[in-house]
């Protein structure tokens, strides 16, 4: 199963209309597969519930039980398991964002584990294209970069201006 | 065509106080609509400490690959959700429907116990016509 195109950066980011230009980000995590969080960045954000070690464990283990939740409710296949069985990437039935009044979660899971999430207004429409963006510049700043160890937080300048500049462009 | 596949309604603790499918495929025994119910009430609990600004009331729509799932909160903290087609609109009036039908038929029914799973004949038939229009008018569009 092929998820995504090629692992160049497609040379025009997803055209994504740059009208009432605030900020509509409110923050963005990555995680890989062991849920450790390599980056966590945050534009907007005046409420803080927990402390920041907290909160990136709990976001993991809300994606992690949703995506559970979404396998075992999956109405369109037959055999779906147990709930809770730990499924391995691209398999059985995930999902791609949630909205409350406040905000909107984006979920995005690459084959190799690596969990994008980029938290925006409620308002924002389907952001599977930047999350796709995102994890090109991902594999062109990060899993390039000779001097940067696998499983590690992301410590790399040129990638944080990247995301901060195409983030940016997310209108409502 | 089932643009409908279920309908949950949790009670304010996270129990599964009714629970009806629509034709989903495979099946899902008691014991996991329960515990599937109890799963939701936490991740909608957890949806609100993860806000960036203060007065979330938990999650109202989750997008997943094969299905949407629509989440009402009434005050009193009863949930009700339904698992339906990805992209169906105006499931908000639906579950108002439902929420509706639910004070009339349950609440105001004198030996309904507060909390209790719902049996109440009236409840189901006019859940199940409620349910019928809807997809009568969903065809009709």
């Amino acid at each position: 199963m092929q998820f995504f195109g090629g692992s160049e950066i497609s040379p025009s980011a997803p055209t994504l209309t740059a009208t009432g230009a605030g900020n509509n980000a409110h923050m963005i995590y990555i995680f890989n597969r062991n849920g450790v969080c390599l980056l966590y960045r945050e534009w907007n954000r005046p409420l803080h519930t927990l402390n920041p070690q907290q909160d990136h464990k709990l976001m993991f283990g809300l994606l992690f039980s949703l995506k559970s939740l979404a396998a075992k409710m999956d109405p369109t296949s037959v055999d779906k398991g147990n709930l809770g069985v730990p499924q391995l990437p691209g398999q059985g039935c995930s999902f791609h964002s949630f909205r409350t009044n406040t905000y909107k979660l984006s979920f995005m899971e690459t084959p190799s584990g690596i969990k994008f999430i980029l938290v925006t207004n409620p308002r924002t429409g389907d952001l599977r294209e930047t999350l796709k963006y995102i994890y090109n510049l991902y594999v062109e700043y990060v899993a390039k970069n000779p001097l940067y160890t696998p499983g590690t937080p992301i410590r790399c300048e040129l990638f944080n201006t990247a995301v901060d500049q195409h983030v940016r462009t997310i209108s409502s | 065509m089932a643009a409908i596949y279920s309908l949950y309604i949790i009670n304010k603790s996270g129990g599964l106080i009714f629970y009806k499918d629509y034709g989903s495929k495979g099946r899902m025994d008691t014991n996991d609509s329960l515990r599937v119910a109890s799963l939701w009430h936490s991740m909608h609990a957890i949806s609100q400490q993860l806000s960036p600004t203060t007065g979330c009331t938990g999650i109202e729509l989750l997008e997943a690959d094969t299905f949407d799932l629509n989440c009402f909160q009434s005050l009193t903290g009863t949930k009700f959700f339904v698992v339906c087609e990805p992209g169906t609109q105006n499931m908000e009036a639906l579950l108002k429907v439902v929420y509706e039908l639910y004070t009339d038929y349950v609440l105001k029914n004198p030996f309904y116990e507060m909390e209790m799973p719902i049996r109440c004949e009236l409840f189901d038939i006019n859940l199940t016509q409620a349910i019928q229009k809807d997809r009568v008018a969903l065809l009709g569009r």
